[in-house]
């Protein structure tokens, strides 16, 4: 059978490229058309022929995902974001990146780039970061569309923070976040605290490797969240290891200086 | 009774729109706005996003009701976790029917969003969920 024209095909099941397609939408349904035309060949098109919209937004009751697998893939991912840098371009990008490091957790104080195997490792957590932006971004409107008529948009930094360590850390992790502390040095700054993050549970990190935390993934989900609901931030990660907890990992949450400003009027 | 519906990006940009008319007693689901009017209907529209900017804050529903009020034309407003305004334009009150209708659309847009490949402040151009939006309309409205 020969492989149908892309443009020419009527349905496009949940590709939002505009190229694909043209104009404004209308109200005719080429649905009736697509079931003939879609071959087992067309990547396009699901097995079961159906759209994104014919699918359910309402997990069943007690679906959980491998652990084991979660961990090959995010090890994979890990990887991915180490391996990609190619040059100066992405050392520029380091630029863009806060150069904070809250003096607390890290003694030495402000990174300065060196090398270029230095500045792999510190952009890696910004790449685990842009990951986990964009399942935060999906997880916010995901969240607030499960909880119904009771769904209530955040205006207020505690508000926030609340469903940040509740429903959004059940909701991944099936637990609660294990501390929500403030900041006794900066009024703008807040800490998250997982004691033993899952997401790193199968990593170890190299001595030389020491500033990377992979935790930064969440962090970069937690940061979607609070940035979707309009409370602009840097979200970073950082390991503080005790005798108890050796992975013990510090999401410090920086809030912009408009957020406090609205906070302060509210 | 026609509706003008809008859906505003996070940087108040369009991602999605559309007209339709009511179904209800007997109505053929059609728009009936003038032609000089449906122009004016977006221009209506949008000038609500700054009353919703300073009310945003004052509650915490996302359905906020009836926010504008152009002669005999209302705005009712949908504001999403994430900042995205479901935005319609309507001639007669019906808060309940228009809350199904938001509820609706928030259900199509969550999907939209789990989409990998559609990124937020995307225009929404899928053909389905164009129709569903029309099947939810035609539905409540």
């Amino acid at each position: 059978m020969q492989r149908q024209d892309p443009l020419q095909s009527p349905f496009v099941p949940f590709s939002p490229n505009p190229s694909l397609q043209q104009g404004t939408p209308t109200a005719t349904a080429p649905l009736k058309h697509s079931l003939t035309a879609s071959q087992s060949s067309n990547l396009r098109y699901s097995s079961s022929r159906k759209s994104i919209y014919d699918r359910h937004l309402n997990r069943t009751q007690r679906s959980e995902l491998s652990k084991s697998s979660f961990a090959f893939l995010f090890g994979e991912m890990v990887q991915y974001a180490q391996k990609r840098v190619s040059g100066i371009q992405d050392l520029e990008k380091k630029s863009a990146t806060p150069s904070f490091v809250p003096t607390h957790v890290s003694p030495a104080g402000p990174r300065h780039l060196k090398s270029l195997s230095e500045a792999i490792h510190s952009l890696t957590p910004r790449r685990l970061n842009l990951h986990g932006y964009t399942i935060g971004q999906r997880l916010l409107e995901l969240l607030l569309w499960r909880d119904g008529r009771s769904a209530k948009r955040e205006t207020r930094i505690l508000g926030i923070l609340q469903f940040i360590t509740t429903t959004l850390y059940r909701s991944i992790f099936n637990k609660p976040a294990d501390a929500l502390e403030k900041s006794r040095d900066n009024e703008d700054e807040y800490m998250l605290i997982d004691n033993d993050p899952m997401v790193s549970s199968y990593i170890s990190i190299p001595k030389e490797m020491s500033q990377l935390n992979c935790a930064a993934f969440v962090a970069g989900i937690i940061e979607a969240v609070l940035d979707g609901c309009l409370f602009p931030s840097r979200v970073t990660a950082h390991s503080v290891p005790t005798e108890q907890f050796p992975g013990k990992t510090v999401f410090l949450i920086k809030f912009d200086e408009s957020v406090l400003e609205r906070e302060a009027v509210l | 009774m026609s509706f003008y519906f809008a859906i505003v990006g996070t940087k108040d940009n369009p991602l999605y729109e559309a007209e339709f008319g009511t179904s209800k007693q007997g109505g053929d689901g059609v728009a009936r706005f003038r032609e000089e009017q449906r122009p004016m209907n977006q221009f209506i529209v949008h000038s609500s996003l700054d009353i919703i900017e300073e009310v945003q804050w004052a509650s915490s529903t996302m359905y906020m009701k009836c926010v504008d009020r152009f002669n005999n034309l209302f705005v009712s407003c949908f504001l999403t976790a994430g900042n995205i305004k479901f935005l319609l334009l309507h001639d007669t009150k019906a808060d309940d029917a228009i809350r199904q209708f938001f509820t609706d659309v928030y259900e199509l847009y969550a999907k939209t969003l789990m989409n990998p490949f559609y990124e937020i402040d995307m225009k929404v151009t899928s053909i389905v969920f164009d129709s569903r939006v029309r099947g939810a309309a035609k539905k409540y409205l």
